[in-house]
């Protein structure tokens, strides 16, 4: 499942009609996703509010869609390129990798509502792979 | 027994009444069986599904579509007991189509991406959360049973 230079066109085209928005499409996905999947909310019980306006969730979701905007860029050695931020989730974090996948919908959800015309099931395709490659990456120093 | 405050039903039954069997249905399995080609596996009969395009073009599955979608319509009449409404469906599912539960799954993704799509904003966090609720308690009753 790995990407074609089609697909790379594809979230590249995406990546850069959203980099502007990064921070309004981050809190969104992250809220849907905090809201749709509570157990999700236990790696955030030392935030103060789960709430999707709240200052935790908004600068979070920044920091996640930086994340990856960087990964836009390595998109040809994602694993190398993120290698830090895997260390980072495998050794620090602990995030269950199952929900890499969750997030995902719900930037998924985010992109629909934002290019609904554009967001075609090919670009969905493309989006979907990236994502899941992206996770594969994040989850690569696990084990 | 699955338990719905009045607003989650408010959210599911507006959806439906604003719905166009037609037009979601097939953008949903479309979507499903070019997002996830290996879906394509239960479609062999169906006709041409080379491409994106002829997917999208393809008649049987557009009708198909509507008729999964009107297959949803079961579990908003009996929002209460939607394990049972769907066990002649899950054992068909099962024992005659043969489709792997995860794919219920896949198609329920495919459907919420182009109900936010169709909605846009009016897609709040709320409505997301009634409708994958209701798509949760469905899959889960599709599955129910296999054995």
């Amino acid at each position: 499942m790995s990407l074609t230079p089609k697909d790379k066109a594809t979230v590249k085209l995406f990546w850069g009609r959203m980099s502007g928005k990064a921070e309004l499409i981050g809190a969104d996905a992250l809220s849907r996703m905090l809201a749709v999947y509570p157990q999700t909310k236990t790696y955030f019980s030392h935030w103060k509010s789960l709430s999707p306006g709240s200052p935790d969730v908004k600068k979070h979701g920044k920091t996640i869609m930086m994340g990856i905007g960087d990964a836009v860029t390595k998109m040809d050695d994602l694993e190398r390129g993120l290698l830090t931020l895997s260390e980072l989730h495998a050794f620090k974090l602990r995030v269950d990798p199952t929900n890499f996948k969750l997030l995902s919908l719900n930037i998924l959800v985010v992109m629909a509502i934002m290019f609904p015309d554009d967001f075609t099931p090919m670009a969905h395709l493309a989006v979907d792979k990236f994502l899941c490659a992206l996770a594969l990456a994040l989850s690569e120093k696990y084990r | 027994m699955v338990e719905w405050t009045d607003s989650e039903r408010a959210i599911i039954n507006s959806i439906f009444s604003n719905l166009d069997y037609e037009e979601i249905g097939r953008k949903s399995l479309c979507r499903c069986l070019i997002v996830y080609p290996w879906t394509q596996r239960y479609f062999g009969g169906f006709g041409n599904l080379y491409n994106a395009e002829t997917i999208l073009c393809n008649p049987l599955i557009a009708a198909h579509g509507t008729k999964i979608l009107h297959g949803l319509d079961r579990a908003l009449k009996n929002m209460d007991d939607i394990k049972n409404t769907y066990a002649e469906l899950s054992l068909l599912h099962s024992d005659k189509l043969h489709v792997d539960p995860d794919n219920f799954r896949l198609l329920a993704d495919c459907l919420t991406v182009v109900i936010a799509a169709k909605m846009g904003p009016a897609f709040t966090v709320d409505t997301q959360v009634a409708w994958q609720k209701f798509l949760s308690v469905v899959v889960s009753a599709l599955g129910r049973q296999y054995h």
